[in-house]
């Protein structure tokens, strides 16, 4: 299976170190970062790439851009793994058009295209015969998306509910633990990496109304936009809150639901006892799917990371795979 | 609320079970043996919660199995649902804050408890709002969220029912 990656920030470099490191059949045939590109038809230089990237910044040649490589190089599957823009969708909607359009399989990361605009994107890959993936759009390495299309199928969701940021749940955590205000929390989680320079996205709970979006258009088929969340996040919490919880064992965490009954999306800080399956700690993820057979199944694990996000597409890929009887 | 009755023979039995007919949960089943009772029979008190309503479909079909009732106690506001406010409770009036909940008739603040850190920080709070059924929690919820919008709090509420 030969795939083409764009995007080489760490996700990208977590996907090229798994695919150097172990034996999946993955051929990397071509990569492009922001300002460069490279395509070798019969399989990259991976620890020569890694390297010069390290070094100069660039992955390739400043000539080679994705259009290119999505048009001239040689590869059965996209990797779509650039930056996300939650307002446009660009550039990774444009790539990813492009390229089910030459009927390619895609696999993606980027959280902007597939809830702005899945179904087109699906009626597109379904017309040329392709398989567009985006696991690893929503809670990283937790396998939520395969899990509810493919593991509970026949099942009727009725709820899906819980922690899908893993920034906020880092800031509640040390609230709750040391007694941390807020601003102390989040400048912790900034030194920490676990949060960008501007918080905003996670904090305001827009990341994790983005993923209610992404599971709401793609899992339940309703026709959903980030203005239909009612979104609250966590920047107005005070530290004395969590301490009025604890008084009675409770505790505070950001939760995003689906309420499938009453077609509510809806993002906002909530009161949990401190022994609940969804108070997680630090950086942890955990979703609870409320079913009509299967009952409540609930998945916890790792919702960022390079490693763990290159789980969720090697995982995609190797699906692409399968379905296409080991070929491609 | 609270039931007490007869108990002869098999009175027991014939009580407890429309109480579970119709959805509700005993709490307590005490006995007292009145020793000034001429005739030798127990008193029992049965401490009980109901649905909204069914008080007195109950109450009938007590009668119809011969379970002599002699006395129904207070109904009592027994569902509670405790949030965490986050705002400037004592600048926008706490007491008409309170009043919007507890002027409804069907819910009423139960429980308030206040942290107030420093002048101009928002103050965080744990109320207890209780009533006799979850829809009027809900109502008075939905109550609580208007107030919250006018006056700028951040209401927290529990994820789910305990």
């Amino acid at each position: 299976m030969k795939i083409a990656i764009l995007g080489f920030g760490s996700v990208g470099r977590g996907i090229a170190n798994i695919v150097n490191s172990k034996n999946t059949g993955i051929i990397i045939t071509a990569v492009a970062d922001s300002k460069s590109g490279l395509i070798e038809n019969n399989g990259i230089d991976l620890d020569a790439v890694l390297e010069n990237k390290k070094k100069t910044g660039l992955c390739g040649k400043e000539n080679i851009t994705p259009d290119e490589i999505i048009e001239n190089a040689d590869y059965d599957v996209l990797v779509e793994v650039t930056p996300t823009d939650a307002t446009t969708g660009e550039p990774a909607l444009g790539y990813i058009k492009k390229a089910l359009g030459a009927g390619k399989h895609v696999v993606t990361s980027n959280k902007g295209p597939i809830a702005l605009e899945y179904k087109a994107l699906k009626e597109l890959a379904d017309k040329n015969g392709c398989l567009l993936k985006y696991e690893a759009t929503v809670c990283g390495a937790i396998p939520l998306i395969h899990s509810l299309q493919y593991g509970l199928a026949g099942n009727e969701i009725k709820k899906i509910y819980g922690v899908f940021n893993g920034t906020c749940n880092y800031i509640l955590t040390r609230m709750a633990d040391e007694g941390l205000t807020y601003k102390q929390a989040l400048l912790e989680a900034r030194e920490l990496g676990y949060a960008e320079a501007d918080p905003t996205y996670d904090v305001k709970g827009i990341d994790a109304a983005i993923k209610l979006v992404i599971l709401a258009n793609t899992i339940l088929g309703y026709d959903k936009t980030l203005q239909d969340v009612e979104t609250e996040g966590i920047d107005r919490l005070t530290s004395e809150a969590l301490l009025l919880a604890a008084e009675d064992d409770l505790t505070i965490r950001l939760i995003g639901e689906i309420d499938v009954g009453k077609k509510i999306l809806r993002v906002s800080p909530r009161v949990l006892p401190k022994n609940h399956t969804l108070v997680v700690q630090d950086t942890l993820n955990a979703v609870t799917a409320e079913t009509d057979l299967a009952g409540d199944v609930t998945f916890i694990g790792k919702g960022a990371g390079s490693i763990e996000t290159a789980s969720a597409i090697i995982s995609d890929l190797l699906f692409i795979r399968e379905c296409n009887g080991g070929r491609s | 609320m609270k039931l007490e009755i007869k108990d002869s023979p098999g009175q027991l039995v014939a009580a407890l079970k429309p109480i579970s007919d119709v959805g509700g949960n005993i709490k307590s089943v005490i006995h007292e043996r009145d020793p000034l009772s001429e005739n030798g029979t127990l008193d029992v008190q049965i401490w009980l919660e109901l649905p909204e309503g069914k008080l007195n479909s109950l109450i009938e079909t007590l009668k119809e199995n011969d379970v002599s009732i002699l006395r129904v106690g207070e109904e009592r506001f027994i569902i509670r649902k405790s949030v965490i406010i986050i705002g400037h409770l004592m600048h926008t009036d706490l007491s008409d804050t309170v009043d919007r909940i507890d002027g409804t008739g069907y819910a009423e603040v139960g429980e308030l408890s206040m942290v107030m850190p420093a002048i101009n920080e928002p103050t965080s709070a744990k109320m207890t709002i209780k009533s006799d059924s979850v829809q009027d929690i809900d109502r008075a919820m939905a109550i609580l969220q208007e107030v919250a919008e006018q006056k700028g709090f951040l209401i927290i509420e529990p994820l789910e029912g305990f």
